[in-house]
């Protein structure tokens, strides 16, 4: 599961209200070098949870010198997308589990997927 | 359907809606007349065709009666067997003018589920009564043969307290409850200990209506053994014939309680579907006794002749009729009387006869297969073992048939704005992810093993649940479905897909869904999967049916034991009471929607190239070089760019054996597993095929979402949905 995912992933269990972000709790961690381009990362990051992905990467250890506010101009700012870049794209949790922050149900992640699936009696 | 429906046909959203009803009532009307050959009528007369309203969409006489009955007084409703529509007759055309504007385009609530009703006017109800079929040779059923009291009293005989009983030897089978008496008839070889005599003989209760049977010449003997059944709802028991060797001629079967269907078959696939009235006795002697197996089928709903059963008109088999309903099975006891036999049988059906050399059991018990669900719970159990379990088992080898994405949608996914957030519910192997690189693409699958697939291609996946996908609501700009919700067995949960899909989308955002459709030809045009069919017969596919391995999906299906494929055929042909799903063939037409989807596991492919010839590697080389040319989407026309290899379509493709090719313990279903020692393993997929004007019928259903557009592809129904 590479953070992107992450930053999207939210809890679905019936009944929870606040079911994001969810808590990462890794075993195993890879970096694999993922080829770098500037124009995807830049319109990714209007869409993602800025907060979530700095904490997220904090919680495995791979924050580096993230900043914790998106910094502004970063269209053109290569060595700032290069750092999203490398949180977003080449992290990657391999073994762990995703926890719902509110029902505290745990999400397995096996060989780098999470495994989103409910119970009967969660739906 | 009353005073609601006439306000809101009066109400002020008039244009549009009705332009939406008028729209439907057109494409169905053309429907019926591609289809069906029923010409609607232009001009308002006493009959209409009443389109959604069938006994095959679940839609009982009563509850269409009864709405049809709102308008007017109705004359003739006719509602053909299996059929979408159904043909209503009012006395007064004015009556039909008023059921015209007041029901169409309304729903109808119904047990299980709700139809969008369509009416058009037609000239005369030409609806043909299937030819008549007859009664099995030696048949008889004679109805009311005891009375309600004489039913009390025989029923009153049988304790059925305690659970296991040595002196009746009663038995709880899976499928029923049984007791014997006189003799214990042994399920394990089928026959009876002829010197073992149970301590408990014929109960006394049984006596007089025995001896009238002796006395009207229904049977020469007294019968001194009897075994009685009981079927709850759903319940049933497999097609036999009553061993030669164990039994005389006659047998008798008195039906109290419940009124079932049962069904004969003769070996040459004939098959007719008697209905047994409670208090009937059934007589069965000769052909129909010796050779014709009988059986009843496990479900909860028989259809059955809407007519009174004690009206003259009255007749017991059900291929003639044409006014069915569908009636709710409640609990039977059976009393099945036979005599003992202690000679050889000399009968003259020697092919069916143990005691001249046949197989001694009757025919062999097939693994039924599953019926369409009628509960949630029936639903998301028949998903499972047929859909999810399914694509675990065959994910390597169906992943190396689906590497050639479809035209259209790659139209669809490269006109998105680069940085569009795309989600792909059921993506399988994930060949949509990567087709337009520009976009943020996430998918899901319900298979972990197809989704595996998708994590070492380095897309961004989970295993998630297509009705509960774990992404914020409004999350996405755009989402797709592609040969997903036919896998859903009921209409709620096909619902609920389309409404997850669409909770998924940002205001604005555009949704893709692909079904597979119930038409497979449009616009005189063949679909691939039918036209890949002819292939298979002109080409070099062997045309020796259990040889030729060399077509993923052989017409003639291996696998399934011959003698249980005629008869999955005569039940769609001839019979008009099953509900249980039939096993489609592999490239042709369908014949019902809900179906089992047999899928042959490759297992020796190097073989395979070598027998299947050149001229279909060339077609494949073709295929994948123009798929390589064309991975980019740009340029490509979607109308005269055929789809290279369309889902659920099955090429004989480039697939590698299967790393899984032992995959047959994986399924614990009946059905799948029965195949384990064939050379093939077939599993069976679940699939409900759409008609025409059913998916954008679905989406219609859906608060905040309108359909854009919607097409016919390559035997798929697809449409474009954008959120409000």
């Amino acid at each position: 599961m590479k953070l992107l995912t992450h930053n999207m992933l939210t809890s679905h269990v019936k009944g929870v209200t606040k079911g994001y972000p969810l808590l990462i709790k890794a075993t195993a961690v890879k970096v694999n070098e993922v080829e770098f381009n500037p124009q995807f990362v830049s319109r990714m990051i209007p869409k993602l949870e800025w907060g979530v992905l700095v904490q997220a990467a904090d919680w495995l250890g791979q924050r580096e010198d993230l900043p914790a506010e998106l910094v502004s101009d970063y269209e053109k700012n290569d060595d700032f997308l290069k750092k999203v870049h490398r949180v977003l794209l080449e992290v990657e949790v391999i073994e762990g589990c995703l926890q719902c922050p509110e029902s505290g149900r745990e999400f397995p992640i096996s060989k780098g997927i999470p495994n989103m699936l409910l119970n009967e009696d969660e739906v | 359907m009353d005073s609601s429906v006439e306000n809101s046909v009066k109400a002020v959203r008039r244009s549009k809606e009705e332009k939406k009803v008028l729209r439907k009532q057109l494409k169905a009307s053309h429907t019926l007349l591609k289809h069906e050959g029923i010409n609607t009528a232009a001009q308002p007369t006493k009959n209409l065709v009443v389109a959604n309203g069938g006994l095959g969409n679940g839609v009982s006489r009563e509850e269409l009666s009864a709405a049809l009955k709102e308008m007017g007084e109705v004359e003739m409703l006719i509602m053909p067997p299996h059929k979408p529509y159904a043909f209503v007759t009012y006395r007064s055309e004015e009556s039909a003018r008023k059921a015209h504007i007041h029901l169409n385009g309304q729903k109808l609530q119904c047990e299980e589920n709700s139809v969008t009703l369509y009416l058009s006017y037609v000239d005369s109800v030409t609806y043909e009564e299937g030819a008549s079929v007859t009664l099995p040779e030696g048949l008889v059923l004679v109805q009311d043969f005891v009375s309600p009291e004489e039913e009390a009293l025989i029923l009153s005989s049988v304790d059925w307290s305690s659970t296991v009983d040595s002196v009746t030897a009663q038995k709880a089978l899976k499928h029923r409850r049984v007791k014997h008496y006189g003799f214990e008839f042994r399920y394990d070889n089928n026959n009876v200990d002829k010197d073992k005599p149970l301590p408990a003989g014929i109960p006394e209760e049984c006596l007089p209506m025995l001896e009238q049977c002796v006395r009207n010449g229904h049977i020469n003997v007294m019968p001194d053994q009897l075994t009685v059944n009981q079927y709850e709802a759903g319940q049933g028991i497999p097609p036999h014939v009553d061993t030669h060797s164990a039994f005389e001629d006659t047998i008798l079967s008195l039906s109290l309680g419940a009124k079932t269907v049962m069904e004969f078959r003769h070996p040459d696939g004939r098959a007719v579907a008697v209905v047994l009235p409670s208090r009937s006795l059934l007589v069965m002697k000769g052909e129909s006794r010796y050779l014709w197996t009988h059986g009843i089928t496990p479900r909860k709903f028989d259809m059955v002749p809407a007519c009174d059963p004690q009206s003259p008109a009255y007749k017991p088999d059900l291929g003639t009729h044409s006014n069915l309903t569908l009636s709710k099975r409640g609990t039977r006891t059976s009393f099945t009387f036979r005599k003992i036999r202690y000679e050889p049988c000399g009968c003259a059906f020697p092919s069916a006869c143990d005691s001249q050399g046949a197989p001694s059991a009757p025919l062999p018990t097939q693994p039924s297969p599953p019926t369409l669900p009628s509960c949630h719970a029936d639903a998301t159990r028949l998903e499972e073992e047929y859909v999810h379990r399914v694509y675990d088992s065959i994910a390597s080898h169906f992943s190396s048939t689906r590497h050639s994405p479809w035209p259209r949608v790659c139209h669809f996914l490269s006109s998105l704005p680069p940085g569009s957030l795309l989600a792909d519910v059921g993506c399988g192997n994930g060949k949509y992810l990567g087709v337009n690189p520009e976009l943020i693409a996430v998918g899901c699958d319900r298979s972990s093993a197809l989704v595996q697939i998708c994590a070492e291609r380095d897309f961004h996946v989970f295993v998630s649940d297509a009705l509960s996908v774990p992404l914020p609501t409004a999350s996405c700009d755009a989402c797709i479905s592609i040969a997903v919700i036919h896998h859903f067995s009921t209409q709620e949960r096909r619902l609920a897909a389309v409404r997850e899909l669409v909770r998924l989308l940002k205001p604005g955002g555009r949704g893709l869904i692909y079904v597979w459709a119930y038409e497979q030809e449009y616009n005189k045009q063949k679909s691939k999967y039918l036209k890949d069919h002819n292939k298979e017969h002109d080409g070099k596919c062997s045309p020796t049916k259990y040889t030729s391995d060399d077509c993923q999906e052989p017409h003639e299906t291996s696998s399934i034991p011959d003698h249980h494929k005629p008869t999955d055929n005569q039940q769609d042909v001839n019979t008009v009471t099953d509900s249980k799903l039939s096993v489609h063939t592999n490239r042709t037409a369908f014949n019902t929607q809900d179906l089992l989807v047999p899928w042959h596991l490759k297992e020796g492919k190097k073989q395979v190239e070598k027998e299947s010839g050149d001229s279909e590697k060339k077609i494949k080389r073709k295929e994948m070089s123009k798929k390589i040319s064309s991975d980019s989407c740009s340029g490509l026309n979607p109308k005269t760019d055929p789809c290279p290899v369309l889902d659920p379509i099955i090429s004989s493709s480039d697939s590698k054996p299967s790393p899984k090719a032992d995959v047959t313990q994986t399924s614990s279903s009946a059905l799948n597993s029965e195949l384990v020692n064939s050379p093939a393993p077939v599993f069976h997929r679940y699939y409900h095929v759409f008609q025409q004007g059913e998916l954008e019928q679905l989406c219609g259903q859906v608060a905040g979402v309108k359909v854009q557009s919607s097409y016919h592809d390559q035997g798929n129904w697809c449409v474009i949905l954008e959120k409000a």
